[in-house]
């Protein structure tokens, strides 16, 4: 075995994160780390990586005993690794961050020039054409992404762990990722895979180990297993699977929704062509597009994090402002960003206080909500969204990722705006709450709150959207319909307009 | 209050040895005696002389809440002291010099705020230039002298007492309260901390983290005014050079010491209180203990680096891991 781990555990106040974990990585295999949200995955990798101090169990590579204590003492046995969260650093710039560490030298001195050129070598399989020499805080999710694949395949010998790397790619970035991955097994090194997209994991791994609560429940050739079986092992249940509402033809069908607000003209220069667009209670309105079309930029605008350059919005009263998020709040905006670590969580502060903190600032900062009404929040959320958390008052920060993304969504639930914009709301979120959430938004359009979905995953935007805009190049540029909205017409729109039926806007 | 007093049982043990430490030099340092309108004795003195540090670490610990700093306290006490002893000295009466005073330093607050939070001037640089420039201000109104007055009422603020308690201790104690209260009862404490701990989705979240910004620079001004008026009156004169000089770095200590993190977010008034009572405990234990004066800043600094590194918190994590390591190693 290229990588051993015996009886690994870690225990967190509260929580036992690992109990008693194997796990073992052939050299030249892709191995799926799998499990629901809070299952213990990320923590299982800090272990390895040194970035956590296990509470016991022994590490061993290609049989020699290890101990590292932090991620470069690992990169320097040929470990190389990407965290849930990107850890590289915005304010440097991307070729500086691809180098760090094994800078190219000259006379001592860090030599720019070859650091530059060296980071345009690592990046070349990738094919996105970026400046090197810009702060790599410039440059989108995605891209942030893809440069801290590249800067761990560069520094992975031996091992390569990769949590969660697909979470904000593309499809088309995620074929590129997976050649990649297909090359460097071929060479010999083991990977590590943790993902919440199955059909990725099937496609990819070798082999799976499933944990669940801080336990590993079984090691798996892929080929032998199926999705039902696996998620099972996941779940420690059966997934119902969600009833598929067949939302596009129910959309066409209900009787005519009454429009609620009315967004003509809305765009900015260099940000996003101008837009119309009328959203109508209850609805629920998807944004495809690849990474850079336009879409975070158009939630942006509507949510005012940007002031927009033109266009008015109107609803049945009349104009309503919306040129910050405090205004849009006041209008009955919601807005669940893309960035959760970034845009969403105040990482020191407990669960129940990033649950209440927009309804607090709504409600002013003289008119504290009592103890004894957040705590009851807090439960119920907790409760509704399944947060695995040791109680309210831990610090979101120390919450699994998707966990981290429910408390989001949460804070924004509890405001109950009367049009909420999600971007990627089920980032990271595992197979279990991702039907979860699904039902969740009928449920809650079925109430008359209108929805507007941005997100990389085409099933998810036809399981739950009457109608998906399609942006391309920062225009919006085909908006398809009720029975028109499947993966395949997506799909086809955005790669080339004419193909698809434009639809005036209703 | 379980949850309060473990939080701050670092704070409140190191209070506790220092006193021991300076009562081991100064056998009578706790001895509390009633003179007939007073009580006199070396703690109640240490509870008077805190007050500057005390009111600074009040309106810091805010600031610092926010991940930010504010290097001019220490200036707009001379300011303030300044503005007080010039109104009255021109006879514009008690409660109107206060007001002027205590405008100055909101006045003072609201201009580092607005630099920080509108400008997006870095707290470190927005607030250096008041501290340098602000004594040039405090010196334009003292007229380059040293302001003395007599008024009685003004003298009382500094040096009185109520129910035989010094009024400066009164009224740290009362400002620390009013802030703790006004925190924890509104909805502030929270706002700021979110607004520290990450400022962009506070923002998202519909925090107006700019209001809340400039209203913790100008907590902090009134803070450093109600010190610089409490200097002032102590010693009957304002001192546009040497009032407040260097004490917004004893502010800040003391907000450290009290287990506040500069990084922002979690923050504790009544920490940062014991902090600066620890401060002003060595700076008074120091010359009662008869040391040569010249070691007193060398002692200071011995003193608050041993309860720095004991208070670190990566130290009682290591702390707790050695312990875990070693103990069942030494069982077998
Ligand atoms: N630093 C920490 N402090 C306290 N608890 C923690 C910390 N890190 C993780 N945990 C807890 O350990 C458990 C496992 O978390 P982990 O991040 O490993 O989950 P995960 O399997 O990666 O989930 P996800 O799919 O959501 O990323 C969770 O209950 C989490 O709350
Ligand atoms: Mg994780």
């Amino acid at each position: 075995m290229l990588l051993s781990i015996r009886s690994l555990s870690k225990s967190f106040p509260g929580t036992k994160a690992l109990q008693g974990v194997d796990f073992d990585l052939a050299a030249g295999e892709v191995h799926g780390l799998l499990g629901e949200n809070g299952a213990g995955k990320s923590t299982l990798i800090k272990c390895l990586t040194g970035a956590y101090r296990r509470d016991g169990g022994e590490m061993f590579l290609q049989g020699h005993s290890i101990n590292p204590t932090s991620t470069a003492e690992a990169q320097t046995l040929g470990i190389g690794t990407v965290y849930q969260e990107v850890n590289l650093l915005p304010n440097m710039t991307v070729a500086q961050n691809l180098t760090f560490g094994s800078e190219p030298r000259r006379f001592g001195l860090v030599d720019a020039r070859m650091q530059s050129r060296k980071a345009r070598e690592i990046l070349a399989p990738y094919g996105i054409g970026i400046d090197v020499d810009r702060d790599l805080g410039a440059y989108p999710v995605a891209i942030r992404q893809i440069v801290a694949i590249a800067r761990a395949v560069e520094l992975s010998g031996k091992v390569l762990i990769l949590d969660e790397p697909t979470a904000s790619l593309d499809a088309a970035e995620v074929r590129l990722l997976f050649s990649i991955v297909g090359r460097l097994r071929d060479e010999g090194l083991g990977i590590i895979f943790v993902s919440h997209f199955l059909n990725q994991v099937f496609e990819l791994c070798d082999r799976v180990t499933v944990l669940r609560n801080g336990r590993k429940i079984v090691t798996a050739e892929t080929a032998q297993l199926d999705r039902l079986r696996l998620i099972s092992h996941m779940l420690g249940r059966e997934l119902e699977e969600a009833e598929r509402h067949d939302r596009g033809a129910s959309g066409q069908n209900a009787e005519r929704r009454e429009p609620m607000i009315r967004f003509e003209g809305l765009g900015r220069a260099g940000m996003i062509e101008p837009f119309d667009l009328s959203v109508e209670r209850g609805e629920v309105i998807g944004l495809a597009g690849l990474l850079g079309s336009g879409r975070t930029e158009t939630a942006q605008l509507m949510f005012g994090v940007r002031s927009a350059g033109s266009g008015t919005t109107e609803d049945a009263q009349g104009r309503v402002a919306h040129g910050s998020p405090r205004e849009a709040i006041a209008a009955g905006f919601g807005f669940a960003p893309e960035e959760r670590k970034a845009d969403g969580i105040a990482a020191e502060l407990s669960v129940r206080e990033n649950i209440i903190l927009a309804l607090q600032a709504r409600r002013g900062w003289m008119s504290r909500i009592p103890r004894a009404e957040q705590e009851r929040l807090a439960a119920h959320y907790i409760e509704k969204l399944d947060i695995r958390t040791s109680d309210a008052e831990k610090a979101i920060g120390d919450l699994s990722g998707g966990n981290q993304q429910k408390v989001v969504l949460a804070r924004w639930l509890a405001m109950n705006p009367r049009f909420l914009i999600l971007d990627e709301p089920t980032r990271g979120i595992d197979v279990g709450a991702h039907a979860e959430i699904l039902r969740l938004i009928h449920e809650i359009t079925a109430e008359g709150m209108s929805i507007l979905v941005i997100s990389s995953e085409l099933d998810e935007l036809v399981a739950v959207c009457d109608r998906v805009i399609v942006l391309r190049d920062r225009r919006h540029v085909a908006e398809l319909v009720g029975e028109d909205v499947s993966t395949d017409a997506i799909v086809r729109a955005i790669a080339k307009p004419d193909a698809a039926k434009v639809v005036e806007p209703a | 209050m379980g949850r309060m007093a473990r939080r701050l049982a670092p704070q409140i043990l190191t209070l506790a040895a220092l006193v021991a430490l300076v009562s081991v030099f100064f056998p009578n340092f706790i001895n509390i005696s009633f003179d007939g309108s007073r009580f006199v004795g070396p703690i109640i003195d240490v509870l008077k002389r805190s007050a500057p540090i005390a009111l600074l670490a009040v309106g810091m610990t805010l600031v610092i809440a926010t991940r930010g700093i504010d290097l001019s306290v220490g200036t707009v006490m001379a300011i303030a002291g300044a503005v007080a002893a010039w109104a009255i000295t021109s006879g514009l009466g008690l409660p109107l010099t206060l007001a002027l005073a205590l405008a100055a330093g909101l006045a003072a607050g609201l201009w580092n705020g607005a630099l920080v939070a509108i400008i997006g001037i870095q707290p470190i640089v927005a607030t250096l230039i008041l501290m340098t420039s602000g004594r040039g201000i405090a010196q334009l109104i003292t007229e380059g002298r040293i302001l003395t007055f007599s008024d009685p009422g003004f003298a009382f603020i500094g040096s009185g007492a109520v129910f035989g308690i010094p009024f400066p201790t009164v009224l740290w104690m009362a400002t620390a309260v009013a802030f703790a209260v006004l925190m924890r009862r509104t909805a502030l404490g929270l706002l700021i901390e979110a607004t520290g701990v990450n400022r962009a989705a506070s923002a998202l979240a519909g925090v107006n983290a700019t209001v809340i910004l400039i209203a913790v620079y100008m907590a902090s001004g009134l803070c450093a005014a109600l010190a610089g008026i409490v200097t002032t009156a102590d010693i009957r004169g304002a001192d546009a050079n040497n009032a407040g000089l260097w004490l917004e770095l004893d502010a800040i200590l003391a907000v450290v010491i009290g287990g506040n993190s500069l990084l922002g977010g979690r923050f504790s008034i009544a920490g940062s209180i014991l902090g600066a009572l620890i401060i002003q405990t060595i700076n008074t234990g120091i010359v009662l203990s008869g040391f040569p004066s010249e070691y007193n800043l060398v002692i200071k600094a011995g003193l608050v680096i041993i309860i720095l590194v004991l208070q670190s918190p990566n130290l009682s994590a290591d702390w707790i891991y050695l312990r875990s390591v070693l103990l069942p190693r030494r069982a077998d």
